[in-house]
This record gives structure tokens, C-alpha cells and sequence, in this order.
């Protein structure tokens, strides 16, 4: 974190920031969104879009806590409609925040400094969404609460066989973690802004929440080391928590889900569908609070790769589905190909391969990824694609299973939809929030990235 | 006794270079009861005043308690407390435990990593006596500040302020406690 990262200052490619920024323009432009910049017009209307949003959605499930899931389009053999299908959806988009945060500050990435907190930000309220699903789902979700193991008058405790059970652990710890890691990066910052506000109401707030930071050599000596070590341990939890999230398929017997290319096929798709969002959110955002200096062509560039190659992983896994439904010899699993291929959802799974493989690819154009417009407008539609990835992955396989008897199709009803649209609602107003309140890019990793911050011997 | 109304003296620095360059001169004249801010971390910095790291240890004892807790607490509950046989697996079937075990290590020593970093840093503390220099608050944005404590041995009003003087320092100046 603290090194100068020559290799990063490349005079062929885009600066990771524009070059003749210093500490204090550094800190002005960044906490200027936060302290001084009043809102506009343009912030109300989306914050108010994004709040009616969220009120549909807790209008949605207030419907449902009284109704039932009986509201929603799941029968049998669809048990699992849109409530895991956006739950899964929603996880894998936050997974490409800790990529950014976590990974890629432990393989030294420094131009990661001007997009990880808004990413970990995008991580949390991402998480935030998709924990909504599960609980929900249960049938009956007074009582979600049995999931964890605490002493209860029944005597007994989980099923702990369960993937839903690792389920259970893996995400509650990733957003723990998740929230830990961006609190501690936000600390330094926050004295920032306690130093610079003239509020004095606004000095009592910032200096609660960051502690009484106040950047000794100690404080930082020790804050690096924990910083890395919860990136160090960051990273293989994320690669865990879809890999469980696989799980959940993988260990049942359903043809289309009893399958070892699962996990590493859906961490790939994961990290496609994150940086995507990243995409989608900071294109706007350079835009509107004009940060290009910081978020630059670069990191346009970097993450549209990082698209790319992703999108190939996923392309690899869907292949190997396909070869092993044709080459495996189960006639279960060569049926649920040709279902897929031809059966009565064909239109959203040959969809699902134009917008996850035909359509990315015309990001090996070097022009398309260093256009916004173009990047915004195919990040969109990877997030449709992955989203349609998961519903052919619950619906398709569910619908037709072993026994012709019991075949059967899902058609969600508008209270699916108003909660999926509902949480994209949560998901922005928490965004537009978090842009006006905090610093939305690291100010004091932002510092470290200029020159003047070298130690010159 | 009394305290000392004098928290210690402050001298202000322009860059990183500089602030390292004097915490070097001020550690090696003999001055053990010393401090560094600055707005961004410096690698280095903290071992040029003596700086002890206990981090990792917690971090390492975190992470083997939560392995242990959430083994034992699995192991406890499915083979122990309340075996029940689903579909005939051993009560004791590890490897559907490892999951679990592997989450709790990490959410441990997650936990452990936040907590000891704060505690170990005497954090939260909303007030601080270096609060008290009004320049302290650039401390944030773009300057580098040095104090030596009076508490430390070698500490003398006049002489300690005379050796930062020395240091080409932008100013110098007294915290009060």
C-alpha cells in the first residue's frame, strides 16, 4: 500500500491519476463531494426514484409476510423461483468489490486505490439486497432465525450436512468481513473530514466515527498489517462464498446441477457480473462529480479486461456443461441440453450465450473498451445475462426433472418482480446515500499513489 | 503528581522525506518518547521511532480459536448433544464439517485483525492532546508533524526545542496536555 509502484506511472498506457494533483488537491476534490458540494437536482430525483423503489419493495414483502409465498410464481417443481435466482445474482456482484479491495491490493494493483471503496461500498449494499432473498423464501420467515445455531427449547440444533446450512456461515461471514474491511479503509478518511468540515456538529460525527484517528506512525504501522491481513483472509473467503453458493446446486442430484464445474465456473460469473456493476456505477459517477483524473481510461481499460476474461471462464463453463451433457452417457443430463437448446425456455438460454459471450467479445476492440458510453451500455448487458444465467440454472433444471409426471413451468407474478426491481431500488438509494456522506474514492490510498509521497533516501 | 502542563513539543515538516529524515536525527540523539503523524502510512517511518507490531499474533490466535470453535461446535452438536441420522452418514462426517470450520477461522480472525488493530492502538480516542495544535489538523490533508514527549527522559523545554529547530522543520511548536 505504501510503496511508490513505479511500474505503475507506465508511459504508454493511461496515468492511474492525472498527473499535477498533490496531497491537498487530492483531499480537496475528494471530500469537496462530501462537504461542500450541495446536492443537486439531478441527486433528488434519483435518490427519489431509487426511495419509491425501495418502498415497493417493502410494500412487496409486507404482501407476502401476509399472504404467503403462495403470491409469488413458485410451485412444485419450481420451489426455487426468483428468490434464489437474484439471490445468487445479487452475491456475485458483490464479489468483484473484495476482488478489487482484497485481491488485487495483495498482487500489488495499485490503481485499484481510486475505485475500491465505492466497489466495497457496492459489495456491502449488494450483500445487503441478496441477504433479503433467503430470508424471505423460507415460507415462513418469523422463524429465519432457526438457521443459526443458538440454544433453543426444541434441544436441537442445524443440520449441519446442509449446503444451505455452509450457506447460512459463508455469507453472514462475508458480510462481516466485507463491512469490517471497508470501516477500517474509511477511518483515515473520516479524520480527513473531521479536520476539514466547519460544521462543528459535522466534527463531533466524522470524529466519533473514525475513532479519534489521528495518523500516528504506530497507528499506521499496525493498521497496514491488519489491512492486509483482512485482505489476505478476504480473498479466500470470497472465492468460498460463491463456491458454497455453488454448493447449494451442486450437491443435489437435479440434472444441470450435479455438476464439479460449478464452483470455479460460478466464481468466474461472479466476478463478470461485479465488474460490470463497478462499470455501471462509476461511469456516471467519474461523470457527474468529474473525477476522470482519478478514475481514469485505465481503469476502464482494466476492468473491461478483467470483463474479458471472466466472460471466457464463463463461455469455458457453459462448454463443458454442454460436452459433458453430450459425452457423459447420462440421458437425464443430455436431455436437460437439448431442453435447454430447444425446450420452451430456449429464448432466454440463447439470450443468456448473446449477451455472456457473442456480445463481450467486441471488447478485444480497443476503442469499445476505452469508450464509457460503450462500456456502460455492454456492461448492462453482461448484468442481464448473468442474471438470465441463473434463472436457467434454477428454472430450467427444475422444471423438467426425471419423471415426465412431474414436469412443470414457473411464470413469476408481479410481486417477483416488484421485489427483484425493489432491491436494484435499496441497492441505489444506499449508493446515492453513501456518495453524498462519505468519501465515495480513498483518499488517503489516493495519496500514497502520487509522487510526492516517495521517500527519497 | 502533577501532570506536567506540557504534553510535548511539536515540530511541522513539509514532506515524507523530510519527516523520516528528522525522526532518524531525533531517534538517534537519544529521544525514545517520540511520534510521527502523517496523512498517509510511510513504510519505514514506525521503525525509525521503535515501533512494536503485535498484530499477526492476534490475528494467528483469533484465527486457530475460530477454527477450534467451529469444529468442535459442529462436531459437539451433530455427533454429541443431539446425533441425528440423516441418510446415513456418520455422525461424525468432517468433511461436510470443513465448510463451516473454514468460515469461523475466517470470520475470527477477521474480527481479531479490526479489534486488535484498535485495541492495540489505544482506539477509540475521540481526544488526543495533539488535537490541541490548531496546524495538527493538516495532519489530514498534506503535512508531517514529529513530537517529542515530555515525558521522555532526555526531554528539556529549551534544549528539545532548540534540537527540532535544528531539523529544518517548517514550525515549532507546544502541545499543551
Amino acid at each position: 500500500m505504501s510503496e511508490p509502484y513505479k511500474s505503475s506511472t507506465d508511459l504508454e498506457r493511461a496515468p492511474v491519476i492525472e498527473p499535477g494533483h498533490t496531497f491537498g488537491t487530492v483531499t480537496e476534490k475528494i471530500s469537496a463531494i462530501v462537504l461542500t458540494r450541495p446536492a443537486s437536482n439531478g441527486w433528488f430525483v434519483g435518490f427519489g426514484i431509487a426511495f419509491m423503489l425501495t418502498m415497493m419493495m417493502l410494500f412487496a414483502i409486507g404482501y407476502l409476510f401476509l399472504k404467503g409465498i403462495g403470491i409469488w410464481g413458485v410451485t412444485i417443481p419450481i420451489g426455487w423461483g426468483f428468490a434464489i435466482v437474484n439471490f445468487v445474482w445479487w452475491i456475485g456482484i458483490g464479489h468483484a468489490g473484495t476482488l478489487i479491495s482484497a485481491i488485487l491490493l495483495l498482487l500489488r494493483q495499485s490503481w485499484r486505490n481510486s475505485i475500491n471503496r465505492f466497489a466495497e461500498a457496492m459489495t456491502l449494499f449488494a450483500v445487503a439486497a441478496a441477504g433479503i432473498f433467503p430470508a424471505i423464501h423460507v415460507g415462513r420467515p418469523w422463524l429465519a432465525y432457526w438457521l443459526f445455531p443458538y440454544p433453543n427449547t426444541m434441544g436441537v440444533w442445524p443440520q449441519f450436512r446442509s449446503p444451505l446450512m455452509w450457506d447460512v456461515f459463508a455469507v453472514s461471514t462475508y458480510a462481516t468481513i466485507s463491512a469490517l474491511f471497508w470501516f477500517i479503509g474509511l477511518i483515515p478518511d473520516l479524520a480527513t473530514l473531521r479536520d476539514r468540515t466547519e460544521k462543528p456538529w459535522l466534527r463531533i460525527i466524522y470524529g466519533m466515527l473514525s475513532f479519534g484517528w489521528r495518523g500516528s506512525a504506530r497507528h499506521w504501522h499496525r493498521y497496514e498489517t491488519a489491512y492486509l491481513l483482512l485482505a489476505g483472509l478476504a480473498t479466500p473467503l470470497v472465492l468460498s462464498v460463491h463456491t458454497v453458493v455453488s454448493f447449494d446446486f451442486a450437491v443435489g442430484i437435479v440434472p444441470g446441477w450435479h455438476t464439479t464445474i460449478f464452483p470455479p465456473y460460478f466464481v468466474a460469473g461472479a466476478i463478470y457480473s461485479g465488474f460490470a456493476m463497478v462499470l455501471m456505477l462509476a461511469i456516471p459517477i467519474r461523470k457527474i462529480y468529474g473525477l476522470e483524473d482519478f478514475i481514469t481510461e485505465r481503469h476502464l481499460q482494466n476492468s473491461a479486461k478483467v470483463m474479458l476474461a471472466t466472460g471466457l471462464i464463463v463461455a469455458y463453463g457453459y462448454g463443458i456443461e454442454a460436452f459433458m451433457g453430450w459425452y457423459g452417457g447420462d440421458r437425464y443430463d443430455a436431455f436437460t441440453l437439448w431442453n435447454r437448446l430447444h425446450g420452451p425456455y430456449a429464448i432466454p438460454y440463447w439470450m443468456l450465450l448473446t449477451c455472456n459471450i457473442f456480445i463481450p467479445q467486441v471488447l478485444w476492440i480497443r476503442k469499445l473498451r476505452t469508450s464509457p458510453a460503450a462500456l456502460f451500455v455492454i456492461s448492462g448487458v453482461i448484468l442481464v445475462g448473468m442474471w438470465l444465467e441463473r434463472f436457467i440454472i434454477v428454472v430450467v433444471s427444475l422444471h423438467r426433472d426425471f419423471m415426465t409426471s412431474s414436469w412443470g413451468m414457473y411464470y413469476p407474478t408481479r410481486w417477483d418482480w416488484m421485489t427483484y426491481i425493489g432491491t436494484i431500488g435499496m441497492f441505489l438509494a444506499a449508493m446515492f446515500l453513501f456518495l453524498r456522506i462519505l468519501p465515495a474514492i480513498s483518499i488517503f490510498e489516493m495519496r500514497t499513489l502520487l509522487p510526492e509521497a516517495e521517500v527519497k533516501e | 503528581m502533577k501532570r506536567d502542563p506540557i504534553y510535548g513539543i511539536m515540530a511541522e515538516f513539509d514532506s515524507a522525506t523530510a519527516l523520516v529524515e528528522a525522526a532518524r536525527k531525533t531517534h538517534l540523539a537519544g529521544y525514545k518518547k517520540i511520534d510521527a503523524y502523517s496523512p498517509f502510512p510511510i513504510e519505514g517511518l514506525a521503525e525509525e521511532i521503535g515501533s512494536r507490531n503485535d498484530v499477526p499474533i492476534v490475528v494467528l490466535i483469533g484465527g486457530i480459536v475460530g477454527g477450534l470453535t467451529g469444529y468442535l461446535m459442529q462436531y459437539w452438536m451433530s455427533a454429541v448433544d443431539y446425533p441425528l441420522n440423516i441418510g446415513g452418514k456418520p455422525y461424525h462426517s468432517w468433511p461436510a464439517f470443513i465448510v463451516i470450520t473454514f468460515e469461523m477461522t475466517i470470520l475470527f480472525a477477521g474480527v481479531s485483525a479490526v479489534l486488535g488493530m484498535l485495541a492495540l492502538n489505544g482506539l477509540p480516542m475521540p481526544y488526543h492532546p495533539v488535537f490541541n495544535v490548531p496546524r495538527f489538523a493538516l495532519a489530514s490533508k498534506d503535512r508531517f508533524f514529529l513530537i517529542v514527549f515530555s515525558s521522555d527522559k532526555k526531554y528539556d523545554p529549551a534544549a528539545t526545542r532548540k534540537f527540532l529547530e535544528s531539523l529544518d522543520p517548517r514550525s515549532v511548536s507546544e502541545v499543551p496536555s
